[in-house]
């Protein structure tokens, strides 16, 4: 999986962030990621960890936002959440349901030390 | 959720609630691929200057997307086409579609699992591309990490062969949902091994009920016109989309 490549963007964007705000070390970073987003929060964790170390990030902890995913069924036109992509709309028990939310990974803020 | 007490809020400002020195903490909100999505859109903006179209071709290892491509620059003779290959190792898949005299560009992505824009765009830079050319970019063969990975392509289009197994949507879900079409190559393999291609195609509109839906052989040449009918349709609404901004 990509999750060393993703800590590496994360690690980026915070070593930018702190130079910003003169910031010389972080304790805390938080992320969102959608239900549907296919990283495994444990892979994250544990490559964060590792790229990190070195950074202003080093031993920081990183705080995994879950969001719920959503979808418009086709069956009867409305959005729903759903928590799995292959869940039946809680409305209607339709199996045809596009996805329309869930996949995001965003860094959402971080907390200086 | 709120990560730090539990409550209901994930707006971070809700954080300084919590007993958080409000200046201790930084407002990010950025995409964690936000650095891959500006080459992404870089590449797209090239592309669309050149009134290009480019296709990022997924699936697993062994699907059939170099034998694809082979057939379709063959077939389409009179159109400027480029390739980009991506593999972990060797120059095999570049070799073999400059065989049929296309220009092609192999990226070795090592460890990496997945393409991503910016060795994208440093492919695009060796290959010079010129006005009206339809570029396709075989990414390494996963069912899983390209998904997550834009390139500036138009489009991605999944293959599928009849041999893995009619469940692989539903076990690879976002390689599906992320496709506007999907290939079931092999099919001349179909009659030995016990397919069920009504299934391959419930499944893959269970998890993308738009998604477009081909059949083909890749080695046969079987049913490859309504492949090259698709792509032209899907050049023309381009172009088309185009003159009317
Ligand atoms: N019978 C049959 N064999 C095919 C067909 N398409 C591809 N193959 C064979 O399947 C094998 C793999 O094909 P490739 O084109 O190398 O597959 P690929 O998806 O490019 O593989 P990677 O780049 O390694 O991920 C080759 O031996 C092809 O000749 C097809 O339609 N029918
Ligand atoms: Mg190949
Ligand atoms: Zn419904």
């Amino acid at each position: 999986m990509h999750e060393l490549s993703l800590c590496e963007s994360i690690r980026q964007v915070v070593e930018n962030h702190a130079g910003a705000h003169s910031v010389d070390r972080v304790k805390r970073v938080w992320v969102e990621l959608g239900c549907f987003s296919c990283v495994s929060q444990e892979a994250l964790s544990f490559a964060f960890d590792v790229v990190m170390r070195g950074s202003v990030a080093e031993g920081a902890e990183l705080i995994v936002l879950d969001l719920p995913g959503k979808a418009i069924c086709h069956d009867c036109g409305k959005e729903v959440t759903i928590l799995d992509r292959l869940a039946c709309c809680p409305s209607c028990g339709g199996t045809t349901l596009m996805p329309t939310a869930g996949n995001e990974m965003r860094i959402k803020d971080m907390e200086a030390a | 959720m709120c990560s730090v007490c539990g409550c209901s809020h994930t707006d971070q400002k809700m954080h300084a609630g919590h007993g958080m020195q409000p200046d201790r903490l930084i407002e990010i909100e950025t995409d964690i691929l936000s650095k891959n999505n500006q080459y992404a859109a870089a590449n797209r903006a090239r592309l669309a200057g050149l009134n290009a179209y480019a296709i990022n071709l997924v699936s697993s290892p062994g699907s059939g997307k170099t034998a694809l491509l082979c057939k379709t620059i063959l077939a389409l003779s009179g159109q400027r086409l480029a390739v980009i290959e991506g593999d972990q190792q060797t120059q095999n898949d570049a070799d073999r579609i400059r065989a049929t005299g296309a220009p092609a560009v192999q990226i070795n992505t090592g460890k990496g699992c997945h393409l991503d824009a910016h060795m994208v765009g440093h492919a695009m830079d060796k290959l010079l591309l010129e006005p009206g050319t339809l570029l396709f970019i075989e990414n390494v063969g996963n069912l899983v990490c390209p998904a997550a990975f834009d390139l500036g392509e138009d489009c991605k289009v999944a293959i599928l062969s009849v041999t893995e197994g009619e469940d692989k949507p539903l076990k690879y879900p976002d390689m599906f949902a992320a496709s506007k079409l999907a290939i079931l190559n092999k099919i001349d393999l179909a009659s030995h091994c016990d397919v069920d291609l009504s299934a391959y195609e419930a499944n893959l509109r269970r998890i993308n009920p738009n998604i477009d839906i081909l059949h083909l052989s890749a080695r046969t040449g079987a049913d490859m016109d309504s492949w090259l009918g698709w792509l032209n349709a899907e050049i023309a609404r381009k172009a088309g989309a185009k003159s009317c901004a």
